[in-house]
């Protein structure tokens, strides 16, 4: 006993310290490869002198950002605004039916089923709707299209693992003639949520993807979208490139919110990968 | 009861349950395909009511939400909502008074564009994607430095640089529909590369090793051992890759000004939207089945392949 | 139950603590109907550690399942302290204990401890205490903030047994409870789950596929015989009450493993001339 305890604990201390290592030195691959390419893309725009329209040089894009902060910022605000307004409705609604769902148990594999085909659909294509219904300078018009496309990767998810239940615990909590709400509350809500935030992350993209493609469709200039699509038109590519950069930094930076969020949320999925 | 016959004697599987599912809730039957038309349709006919409905309640408070002033989230007026016969009744009218076509056979055929150029995008896409894995698989250093990056560029929005990729096509004076391709290749390229690469490393460690002790060139490994087992998560990125091939094609539509397609079909009935709603309503129903159907094509594919797999 | 050598006559005239009385089940399988259980009838008196033993098959599994409620019988009666055996199960008289130690991962050693205690409605206060009383019996006190994945096989499996022995249930019921350990670990739970035993005076029911372990362990061991499920000989263990590895090399301890292993080889080559 008291061996297993001398052994364990430094055992555990040491796979911590490792992984900060190996951390570091999975880090270091990728910034070289990233480095390089950086290098590789302002030398080919500069020594074969390729025109703007072509490719803008790293450097001038980034001169582009630091002059046009202003302009880029505020459509970046106004995107942001749409993207975490569709995060937070379509993962609420979607969380809401996945509940409704999973009370239907001999109906949910179905169900999931053909919420999986119709999720299918490009959603993006309804944007012009939205335009209508709620006016194309109206946030709610690129919130609704975001909104529903991160529905569907939450609502799947997080009906399947409130769905899947070990079958060892749901022996257990029934030898302990636990009610449907305690098997709700300590086995299928926890046991629910790696997959909920499988579905967040999922949706961290789409939300992204859905708001930038219904600003495509038209919308308030000031959007991130819009300024992409405009600049594009009017040959302004630094302005084109720089609001792509924004747009990626706002993706990874939403995505890191989940990661951020999740590992609040559960802290033994943390510790258990790291064992 | 005992079925005993000549070449042996056939015992029913261990009657202990390892893990009993208690109560008889033994996991799910497949769901019928009686089940699935039932649920389909029951899903159907409530949107169609939940749809009709809420026009009929606008109708009933005049665009109030009952007991309250305030005004209904989406007015209920046939311009905003036309009733789903009037949609459904456009799509067997004519396109429009120019034209004896029918709007549906008008709509089906502009799908028939996009989906064709989601297709050579899905093809080319996920062919570089495949090759790509396969490269990084038998290149562990690339990959670790690379791989990352893949993984970052899933969380970026890849459609925001489809207005410069018609910029850089149009340059190179090739037609515009080549544009739309590119946007719907690159698109479905990285779900691709991503899961296949997944799948190559996902090989049993004991398939390896028994590759190994019988000496198995690298390449023999690939084909016997590492591609098989990449089947499922290259098709599980394959319909990532399909969604968003269609994705890419409309997207791609708006901004390449090719003037044909499903996407500009839903543009240009939203510039119409005042003489026609019903019209816009129409091609985004069309082209949202048309979706749903491209990418069942490749998740029946799936199914085949995998069925014969586990037989 | 006829009188056993080792009881003098004491045991014999108290109320069975679990009795079955013509217990019958029959899955229905694609390949026909399966008879698990036949006709089972039984008596486990209040105390003893009554081990199920018998090859693949032979219905252990299912009977121990029959006992907790988790599967109702297709025939025959079975009671638990004079009721029925729902009764009992919604009375809180079953500890339960799996081949897997089923740990939620979301939950630290202690709070999975607690888990039963919490389906009963017990203060936060008072599960926190009996959590730490039963930490100390299985001698993990200095785990109790640790993850279930940062503990070994074994030490899970204690965790486990702590966690159905935390709300003092009258009956312990543990399906191949050390079955997925290894041999080293086994006989070190063997000699815990003895002490552990004598500790509480529970009534154990316990299935195995290990003819020393039922040996060692029990006070009675019951020999089941396959296809359908029947007992097929009970036998009284003539070991002290008082055990421990001296034990395990008595010749008294040989005689009475040699007696269950005959037991069950007369069982195996019965089922294999049937068939």
């Amino acid at each position: 006993m008291t061996a297993t305890t001398a052994i364990s604990l430094p055992a555990l201390r040491g796979a911590g310290a490792a992984t900060t290592r190996s951390a570091l030195a999975q880090a270091v691959p990728p910034l070289v490869v990233g480095a390089l390419a950086l290098v590789a893309w302002e030398a080919l725009v500069r020594v074969l002198s390729i025109p703007a329209f072509l490719l803008p040089a790293p450097s001038a894009i980034v001169a582009t950002l630091v002059t046009d902060v202003g302009l880029i910022l505020s459509a970046a605000q106004v995107t942001t605004a749409a993207v975490l307004g569709g995060m937070a409705l379509g993962s609420i609604a979607g969380i809401v039916a996945a509940f409704v769902v999973s009370l239907f148990e001999r109906a949910a594999s179905t169900i999931l089923v053909l919420v999986a085909i119709l999720s299918c659909a490009p959603v993006v294509a309804l944007a012009p709707i939205f335009n209508q219904w709620f006016g194309a300078s109206n946030l709610m018009s690129k919130i609704a299209v975001a909104g529903i496309m991160v529905f569907f990767p939450v609502m799947v998810n997080t009906t399947r693992g409130l769905l899947r239940v070990d079958p060892l615990h749901r022996e257990l909590m029934l030898s302990l003639s636990a009610s449907p709400l305690q098997l709700m509350l300590f086995v299928r809500i926890p046991g629910a949520l790696p997959a909920l935030f499988d579905g967040l992350k999922i949706g961290a993209t789409l939300s992204v993807i859905g708001i930038i493609v219904a600003e495509y469709f038209g919308g308030t200039a000031n959007a991130l979208g819009v300024l992409i699509a405009n600049t594009a038109a009017l040959s302004q590519f630094e302005q084109t490139w720089a609001a792509v950069a924004a747009a990626s930094a706002l993706g990874l930076a939403l995505y890191a919110l989940v990661l951020l969020l999740e590992r609040v949320a559960m802290p033994w999925h943390h510790a258990m990968n790291r064992t | 009861m005992s079925t005993t016959t000549l070449s042996g004697r056939r015992i029913p599987a261990s009657a202990e349950p390892v893990s009993a599912p208690p109560r008889g809730r033994r996991g799910w039957p497949r769901p019928a395909a009686l089940q699935y038309l039932a649920i389909s349709v029951g899903l159907i006919v409530a949107a169609a009511a939940l749809w009709e409905g809420y026009k009929l309640l606008g109708a009933a408070t005049g665009g109030k939400i009952p007991f309250t002033d305030l005004p209904l989230p989406i007015a209920s007026s046939d311009l905003a909502m036309p009733h789903l016969w009037t949609i459904i009744g456009a799509l067997g009218a004519p396109a429009s008074s120019a034209t004896s076509e029918s709007l549906l056979s008008y709509l089906l055929g502009e799908t028939s564009v996009t989906l064709r150029e989601a297709a050579y995008g899905l093809l080319l896409g996920s062919g570089l994607g495949v090759l790509l894995a396969i490269g990084l698989r038998e290149l562990p250093m690339v990959s670790r430095g690379v791989m990352p990056w893949l993984v970052v560029s899933q969380t970026i929005p890849l459609v925001a640089l489809a207005p410069i990729i018609v910029i850089w096509v149009g340059g190179l004076g090739l037609p515009s529909w080549v544009a739309v391709t590119i946007i719907s290749a690159y698109l479905s390229f990285f779900p691709v590369t991503v899961n296949t690469l997944r799948g190559l490393n996902s090989a049993d460690p004991i398939h390896l090793e028994l590759m190994r002790s019988l000496n198995a060139s690298r390449l023999q490994t690939l084909t016997t051992v590492r591609i098989p087992s990449a089947i499922p998560s290259l098709f599980s990125g394959l319909r990532l890759a399909a969604i968003a091939s269609v994705i890419g094609a409309i997207v791609g539509e708006l901004s390449a000004g090719t003037g044909l397609g499903i996407g500009r079909a839903i543009l240009s009935a939203a510039y119409f939207y005042s003489t026609g709603p019903e019209k816009l309503f129409a091609a985004v129903l069309v082209a949202s089945l048309a979706g749903v159907v491209f990418v069942q094509i490749i998740a029946i594919a799936e199914s085949l392949v995998l069925r014969r797999r586990t037989q | 139950m006829t009188t056993s050598p080792t009881d003098t006559g004491v045991a014999t005239t108290t109320a069975p603590a679990i009795s079955l009385r013509g217990v019958s089940k029959v899955f229905s399988t694609s390949s026909g109907p399966v008879h698990a259980l036949d006709d089972i009838t039984l008596d486990i008196e209040p105390g003893s550690f009554v081990s199920l033993i018998g090859p693949s098959g032979c219905g252990k599994s299912t009977l121990l399942r029959v006992i907790g409620d988790l599967i109702d019988p297709s025939e025959g009666v079975v009671e638990v302290h004079g009721r029925s055996a729902a009764a009992a199960r919604k009375a809180r008289d079953y500890g339960m204990v799996f081949q897997q130690a089923g740990l939620m991962d979301w939950r630290t050693v202690r709070r999975n401890i607690e888990l039963p205690l919490q389906v009963q409605g017990v203060g936060r206060d008072e599960r926190r205490a009996k959590a730490r009383q039963m930490l100390k019996l299985v001698k993990l006190e200095q785990f109790e903030h640790h993850r279930p994945r940062q503990l070994s096989g074994g030490m899970q499996q204690r965790v486990a047994i702590a966690r159905a022995l935390s709300f003092q249930p009258r009956v312990l019921l543990m399906d191949e409870p050390l079955g997925a350990l290894d041999e080293m670990t086994r006989e070190h739970m063997q000699r815990e789950l003895l002490g552990i035993y004598q500790a509480t005076g529970t009534t154990v029911v316990f299935v195995t596929h290990s003819v020393s372990e039922a040996t060692f362990l029990s006070t009675d061991v019951i020999v089941m015989s396959p296809r359908p499920g029947r007992i097929a000989e009970h036998l009284k263990i003539d070991l002290p009450a008082y055990r421990n590895d001296e034990t395990r090399i008595s010749e008294q301890y040989f005689a009475e493993e040699a007696k269950v292993r005959a037991s069950l080889h007369s069982v195996l080559d019965e089922s294999r001339r049937a068939a």
